[in-house]
């Protein structure tokens, strides 16, 4: 996998972590039918962190983290997000997914909807913002990914990086308190990685609260603070991104570095 | 020539080439006959052959209608004045109009009240077909059918008053209760709909009907092609939004829900329509308490609609089956519930990949309509087949009869299929 080299310093002045908690898994098993997917993930997350969860495909890592915002059930085991608990209960589920923003692999914009449409439309149903408000907001998240003038068009007409970028301000309209990312760049070109990189470090300086799915190792290695490798439905092994990258612990660990890193 | 082809490499324009017509063999009407008609042996022969047909049918129609009689009283007329020649008898048309479009027993000084219904349903359905204007014009849409109930069947003006009452209570019960419960706005709506209709009916006062404004007319003397387009445009605006109930029950994680629109959905696919229609006119009575009256026009537009919903039903399964699953997952993780999740982004979506399907229900049940000729009910074919080509003045006029419902009928299909395609083009957002 590239090693993106990010050229540009990063401002690590606001990228501190506080000791609050943000979310809290305690004991999370999770089963597709017989299939054991997920075997006791326990993971405490602080306001604050930026996590890269690596792993090879069919680890679990995508079902782990759609588990945080209730795309997926889990079967046992707690997840205390943002305070509230994730229940069958679907206030609570409405309540945590308005405040945890989410990007997909293949961005899943609303292909019937403008650009603004896709960005007003939760602040204007779940927020109940008002509309001109809504949209004011809107532009200023669509200046920050830096793409305001393709507001009116549809998500068809733009190309992959433009249109995760526009994902990932229609969920930051949400003004949510904690973000996840779910492979943003897999499904793009090599060249239109590096624009949404670029948006995600920018989140990341001003201290949000991150979990990412990525493959992108120089992403890690620069802003995360901790790496996460999954293997197997469980979590194999977690350091700050220099040890994890250059002292690997389990062997496990060792062997997927050096399949995406020797070449 | 410039040297161009000459074996250096070295090449510098001299001057600009000026403008010159192509040859005369490729352009306009030679050269699209010469691709289109006669670019090959075989595609001559066809040409020719098919040239042939087109003479032969065209020789035998066109005089046909060419010499056509409109004027004369009845067929053996007709022949008398063609005197052996080869023409149509389309008199028929001219003195049977009223028959054909609104039936024998609609009083025809009253003629005026379905043609303006009529007229309305232009006004009524624009703003539903057309979402670019005003959308105020909906108003006129919620009135249209008791207005348009009030002029056809005429009869004292309370009745769509009380019917029009009901619904507004309903709809205003479900505004207020239905945020908070579903289930409370819905069952409240539908008490308060028929609590309203229930006093409402108690007061209008009996016999209200007769010395009414506008003469009350009985269903059983609608008729012709007038009943044709009521049903046909009452099932399909009923049936739409109930396929879409069923649809999403289908789906639904409510295991009684789910199977009840199952079970309702494969019985009613499962009976052929003219079954449905014997039931409505025959055996539905014995439903009803004994000595209610339902309408046999009521019962006809209930079967209808059932039989239509089931299959828009399956079509818009198809539209939501062809969504891809991160649809549902941005609107959910966006904190999105379900109605809001459904009305803003799964069913637009869903709805668009179904219009051509629901387009082909909506045609079907169209000329499905005729069939309640079978159940005695003198609709366009209805009237045809009886009291016109029973009539001693036009027994045997077939051609002319059956091609001027057949143009009827074609013309509003034709119209439904083109509007379909203006809206598929209307709703493309892939490209510019």
């Amino acid at each position: 996998m590239s090693e993106l080299a990010i050229e540009r310093e990063i401002d690590r002045t606001k990228m501190s972590v506080s000791d609050e908690v943000a979310i809290q898994i305690t004991g999370m098993n999770k089963w597709y039918g017989q299939f054991h997917v997920l075997r006791d993930i326990n993971l405490t997350v602080n306001r604050g962190e930026r996590i890269v969860i690596a792993g090879p495909s069919g680890s679990g890592k995508s079902t782990m983290i759609r588990c945080l915002n209730a795309l997926e059930e889990h079967q046992e085991g707690q997840i205390i997000v943002d305070g509230t608990e994730l229940t069958s209960d679907l206030k609570n589920i409405d309540k945590i997914r308005s405040e945890v923003g989410m990007c997909f692999q293949h961005f899943n914009l609303f292909p019937h909807l403008t650009i603004l449409e896709n960005c007003t439309l939760a602040p204007i149903w779940v927020r109940k913002t008002a509309k001109k408000e809504a949209e004011e907001l809107a532009m200023h998240f669509l200046e920050k990914v830096k793409i305001p003038e393709q507001a009116h068009k549809y998500p068809g007409m733009l190309s992959g990086g433009q249109q995760q970028r526009v994902a990932i301000a229609r969920s930051l309209c949400m003004k949510p308190r904690i973000m996840l990312f779910d492979e943003p760049t897999s499904a793009l070109d090599p060249e239109m990685i590096k624009e949404v990189l670029d948006t995600m470090i920018e989140l990341a300086e001003e201290g949000m609260t991150m979990l990412c799915v990525t493959h992108e190792m120089g992403f890690a290695r620069q802003v995360a603070n901790r790496v996460i490798f999954m293997a197997d439905g469980q979590i194999v092994e977690q350091n700050e991104p220099e040890e994890f990258f250059n002292n690997p612990q389990s062997e496990r660990t060792q062997q997927f570095l050096s399949q995406i890193l020797g070449h | 020539m410039t040297d161009q082809t000459t074996n250096s490499i070295a090449f510098v324009a001299d001057g600009n080439i000026p403008q010159s017509p192509p040859p005369a063999r490729e352009t306009g009407a030679v050269k699209w006959i010469r691709a289109n008609l006669f670019s090959s042996w075989g595609n001559s022969l066809l040409t020719i052959a098919a040239g042939l047909v087109i003479y032969m049918v065209l020789s035998g129609a066109v005089p046909w209608m060419w010499n056509g009689v409109w004027t004369t009283s009845s067929l053996s007329e007709c022949r008398e004045v063609l005197a052996g020649e080869v023409g149509a008898c389309f008199s028929v048309l001219s003195e049977r109009w009223n028959q054909l479009l609104f039936g024998f027993q609609y009083p025809s000084d009253q003629y005026w009240r379905p043609t303006l219904a009529f007229l309305l349903l232009f006004v009524a359905g624009a703003p539903v077909l057309f979402f670019d204007l005003p959308r105020k014009l909906l108003a006129f849409t919620a009135i249209y059918p008791f207005l348009a109930f009030y002029l056809i069947w005429g009869g004292t003006l309370m009745a769509p008053i009380v019917a029009f009452l009901g619904v507004a209570a309903a709809a205003f019960v479900f505004q207020t209760y239905g945020k908070g419960s579903f289930a409370l706005g819905f069952f409240g709506a539908i008490i308060a709909a028929f609590a309203v209709w229930f006093v409402g009916g108690a007061l209008i006062p009996e016999g209200a009907s007769e010395e009414a404004m506008l003469q009350a007319v009985p269903s059983r003397d609608l008729g012709g092609f007038m009943l044709n387009l009521m049903l046909g445009v009452t099932c399909v605006s009923l049936s739409v939004p109930l396929g879409i109930a069923l649809a999403l029950g289908r789906q639904s994680n409510m295991p009684l829900i789910k199977w009840i629109c199952i079970i309702f959905i494969e019985f009613v696919r499962g009976v052929p329509l003219i079954t449905l229609l014997f039931v409505a006119s025959v055996m539905l009575s014995y439903f009803f308490p004994p000595d209610s009256t339902v309408d046999l026009f009521l019962r006809v537009v209930i079967m209808i609609t059932m039989f239509s919903a089931a299959y828009i039903a399956e079509v818009i399964r198809g539209g939501l089956a062809a969504l891809p699953k991160g649809q549902y997952e941005a609107a959910d993780s966006l904190g999105l519930d379900y109605p809001q999740a459904m009305r803003l982004i799964i069913l637009p979506q869903a709805l668009k990949i179904s219009i051509p399907g629901i387009v082909n229900v909506a045609v079907g049940l169209f000329k499905d309509t005729t069939l309640v000729s079978v159940i005695s009910m003198f609709d366009l074919v209805g009237m045809i087949r009886g009291p016109i080509l029973a009539s001693t003045e036009w027994a045997g006029v077939y051609w002319e009869l059956l091609g001027a419902a057949a143009l009827l009928f074609f013309v509003v299909c034709y119209g439904i299929s083109q509007y379909s395609q203006w809206l598929e083009r209307r709703l493309a957002t892939d490209h510019h």
